[in-house]
């Protein structure tokens, strides 16, 4: 049987730094994570994708460790090095053998405070950032759900991608990335966590030593702008490339530590099946939720999916559809609408509550099988609520009543607060021609 | 690639030992041909299965294209005790997945779920494997979701790029056959198709079945003895003779134009050594060093990190059953199509000229041997590489034996390995990019 749970140890240094420490002993490694607090949602128009790029920028190094010398130093231990930015947060993590960490650790402690930020490096960086995005835009569901974001978001900086803006990415500066990183990179706006084969006491001490002697920042005053509550539906409609036409509808739902965000994970397991909350683990397929049987049974779409993310300030519960050729958006949305006012109107059984449960409880099981991904968990959890929401989270989700479903669908479900953003291919459009001939690759259905 | 000047030997951050062995992989085949293999690990509360089956689009014809795979799809819509929906409520009502998927040389499925619900999910891929009824509502609903797959594909540029590459690389071979087949192709097969070649060709002859997780080897083997036991199949076809692979005979080139995309992806290389390559490890082990390692190895340096031209710029060695391909790979601007491509080149050529030094012999060595714990931490790592200690008769002391013979490997080994396989002036370009 599975060792019995091991325990978090949190504790926060004199300048402001969090520290959650969890020992893992099962396996001869070490999953270090370095959160912070800065991802799109502090960035305003004119340097939009910035903290994506000063995410890059830091894997160029600093005067100690030079980019290529930390990469090689990881990579010749075997260890997985990578970095993410998210609407709200930019993460860092190596994963290494236990007795390698050290390297992750005085590394990420330099890093929080003496980048570099070569203008040639920025110089070379802007072109592989502006080809990220191409690469993107080379997919239309990209483009879609760029389109349906920024209309869904007016006011708040949810409005765009994490990315950036082509704009932006063309006309930023050195001194603004730098800036921004001096800005946000701070003890006191940052989460350390560490998971695996390591003494508690041992590793605090260590961490105390590399990261205390930076000093807290004052915080930027500026807070984002609370998206207004929207009064009426808002559509998009964008034609481009290919033969697949594409159908996504989004909705304003509160954030991750409000008491509606566990009803709402019921919602979108019954929906459109188990959404894995793991960056690294395993999922379940949705072939026998609601929307699946009236969409893709029924011969409309060839896949759906639900997104509902863990957010810092209310963001969106997203469909997805890849309509079947030969079908339209327009008709995938009719039958979407009536699965809507279906759950809305009547409860859902129990049984499929219970089975929302279990699903969870499953997944749960394969994301604690690395420690990378319960590295992923305990900052992420920290960082929009604190690491207990990951605890609690089974039982909370197992207090959900039918009655607690059916409420959040009305209040969160109406026409009046969704946006709907169809993507028409303009062969198809313009009603011409025969498909060009099929090929090979990875890309998923949707 | 800048370097430091210290060097150390690569050292074993583990005991070999202790890596899965003869001591711990329990092995049996049963009197079918069906070999179980079963690892036990009680990190987390659940369980991996993990099955190869000897059916594949190497046993369809060219004008039958997507048959194998379309008909492996297909088990999952029915059998003679399940409809569709019972299928899949019943895996997903307890987290669990489980998904079949074809191949070339094997088809086969992939589940996962919590160690208590291991009989549940493979009563149902026995099922499915073994008493299919292909249900011809389900097929056309099966046909309508490929053929929206094959319109996604037809519009990506990685992928074209990819077949055209294929298509180039291997001429009159089945690997140049797309193996997810071609609109015309899945238009035409019947659902008695999907039937006979599922009778045919699906069977336990050369099935290799991996069972990782929180579960007691006797207990899986008694379960995998009364699913599959008393399966038989007499007239299961042995794998055709694949044609001999040529390396490119001059630089031959593909473009591919896809109006209105933003980025072009380039595809350049040759087919490369298969899986049983006696000097396989050399050409992995180069393969990491040409680009792979750290950001993309040399190619990656040099494309990205230098260059400023792409978001992905790297190299892969597919190995196999068969001679997959080795080849370099980037999404670039299409302005930049040309120096990409001759900064591939560049590198390949002095790959194939020029000795690695010990240098970066080293670290690479140290990167493979570092990274096999990684590998083997989590029930999917752990299936992976035991099923296929089987599937390529590695032995089941591979593992252990891994770390002695990476340290083996030399410079000269290097270079030679590359040498057979790659050139800077023989080779297979494909570009896909709106123009």
């Amino acid at each position: 049987m599975p060792p019995a749970k091991p325990k978090v140890t949190k504790t926060r240094l004199s300048n402001g730094l969090t520290v959650l420490l969890k020992e893992v002993h099962t396996a001869p490694l070490i999953s270090f994570w370095l959160w912070y607090r800065v991802g799109s949602r502090n960035e305003l128009p004119g340097q939009t994708g910035i903290s994506h790029w000063v995410e890059h920028m830091m894997f160029k190094g600093t005067r100690r460790y030079p980019g290529e010398v930390a990469e090689r130093a990881i990579a010749r231990d075997g260890g997985i090095y990578n970095a993410m930015t998210w609407i709200d947060w930019t993460a860092y993590f190596e994963t290494m053998p236990a007795d390698k960490i050290d390297f992750a650790l005085r590394m990420e402690a330099e890093r929080m405070g003496r980048a570099l930020f070569p203008p040639k490096e920025v110089a070379s960086e802007r072109t592989v950032i502006i080809s990220e995005r191409q690469g993107r835009e080379n997919s239309p569901s990209f483009r879609l759900a760029e389109e349906v974001q920024a209309a869904a978001f007016r006011v708040h900086s949810y409005h765009h991608e994490v990315i950036g803006d082509m704009a932006d990415l063309e006309t930023m500066t050195r001194d603004d990335l730098y800036g921004h990183y001096r800005q946000y990179y701070a003890p006191n706006n940052a989460i350390a966590v560490v998971v695996g084969d390591f003494k508690t006491g041992e590793m605090l001490a260590r961490i105390k030593t590399l990261f205390g002697g930076y000093r807290p920042k004052a915080r930027p005053a500026r807070r984002p702008r609370p998206e207004p509550e929207q009064k009426g539906e808002r559509r998009v409609t964008l034609g481009g490339e290919g033969e697949t036409a594409y159908l996504e509808v989004v909705y304003h739902v509160p954030n991750a530590a409000h008491p509606d965000f566990y009803p709402l994970v019921a919602l979108d397991s019954i929906l459109a099946g188990a959404t894995a909350l793991n960056m690294f683990g395993g999922g379940t397929s949705n072939k026998s939720s609601r929307l699946y049987r009236a969409l893709v049974e029924t011969g409309l779409a060839a896949s759906v999916s639900g997104g509902l993310s863990p957010t810092l300030d209310p963001f969106l519960y997203s469909i997805f559809c890849t309509v079947r050729q030969g079908q339209t958006p327009a008709a995938v949305e009719q039958a979407l609408d009536v699965e809507i006012e279906r759950i809305r109107q009547e409860p859902v059984s129990a049984q499929e509550l219970a089975k929302a449960v279990k699903q969870a409880r499953a997944l749960f099981a394969y994301g604690a099988e690395s420690v990378t991904n319960q590295g992923y968990w305990l900052g992420h959890t920290e960082l929009f609520d604190t690491y207990r929401w990951f605890d609690s989270y089974l039982d909370r989700l197992g207090a959900v009543a039918p009655a607690d479903v059916q409420r959040v669908a009305q209040r969160y479900l109406p026409r009046t607060n969704r946006t709907v953003g169809h993507f028409v291919p303009e062969a198809r459009a313009n009603g011409a021609g025969s498909p060009p001939p099929a090929a090979a690759g990875d890309e998923d259905l949707a | 690639m800048p370097t430091t000047k210290t060097k150390r030997p690569a050292r074993l951050p583990f005991n070999p030992q202790s890596l899965p062995g003869p001591e711990t992989i329990t092995r049996r085949e049963l009197s079918n041909g069906i070999v179980a293999l079963i690892y036990e690990n009680n990190t987390s509360p659940s369980v991996v299965v993990d099955a190869d089956l000897r059916a594949g689009s190497l046993w369809e014809s060219r004008a039958q294209a997507g048959l194998a795979g379309f008909a492996t799809a297909a088990l999952m819509r029915g059998t003679e005790r399940n409809t569709f929906s019972e299928i899949y409520e019943a895996i997903e009502s307890v987290g669990a997945s489980l998904g079949m998927s074809g191949g070339t040389h094997t088809s086969g499925f992939y589940g996962k779920s919590l160690a208590e619900d291991l009989s549940l999910l493979l009563g149902l891929a026995a099922d499915a494997l073994r008493q299919p009824t292909f249900p011809a509502d389900q097929v056309e609903r099966l046909r309508g979701e490929l053929l929206t797959r094959l319109g996604i594909r037809a519009n990506n540029t990685r992928a074209r790029a990819e077949e055209a590459f294929y298509e180039a690389a291997y001429p009159g071979h089945p690997y140049a056959v797309d193996e997810d087949g071609y609109p015309e192709t899945i238009q035409a097969i019947t659902r008695d198709d999907l039937a006979a070649f599922h009778r045919r060709h699906f069977g336990p002859r050369g099935m290799i079945l991996t069972v990782v997780g929180a579960v007691r080897a006797s207990e899986v083997l008694e379960l995998v003895e009364r699913c599959f036991g008393d399966w038989a199949n007499p007239q299961q076809p042995p794998e055709p003779a694949l044609p001999p692979v040529m390396p490119p005979p001059a630089a031959v080139v593909r473009r591919v134009v896809l109006p209105g995309k933003i980025q072009s992806d380039v595809v350049l290389g040759a087919p490369g050594p298969a899986r049983r390559h006696p000097q396989f490890l050399a050409a992995r082990l180069a393969n990491n060093i040409l680009g792979v390692f750290g950001m993309g190895g040399r190619i990656g340096y040099h494309v990205r990190e230098k260059g400023g031209m792409a978001y992905y710029a790297a190299t892969a060695l597919d190995g196999g059953l068969g001679p997959g391909p080795w080849r370099a790979y980037a999404g670039v601007n299409p302005k930049n199509v040309d120096k990409a491509v001759d900064l591939m080149r560049r590198e390949i050529r002095k790959f194939t000229t020029r000795k690695v030094t010990a240098e970066e012999l080293e670290d690479n060595k140290a990167n493979f041997l570092g990274r096999l714990p990684f590998g083997l931490e989590t029930n999917e790592g752990l299936a992976g590489n035991v099923g296929s200690l089987e599937l390529y008769q590695l032995g089941l002391d591979y593992l252990q034996r891994y770390p002695s013979m990476i340290q083996a490997i030399t410079r000269d080994e290097i270079q030679a390995v590359a040498r057979e396989f790659l050139s800077a002036d023989n080779y297979v370009l494909a570009v896909a990019g709106p123009e």
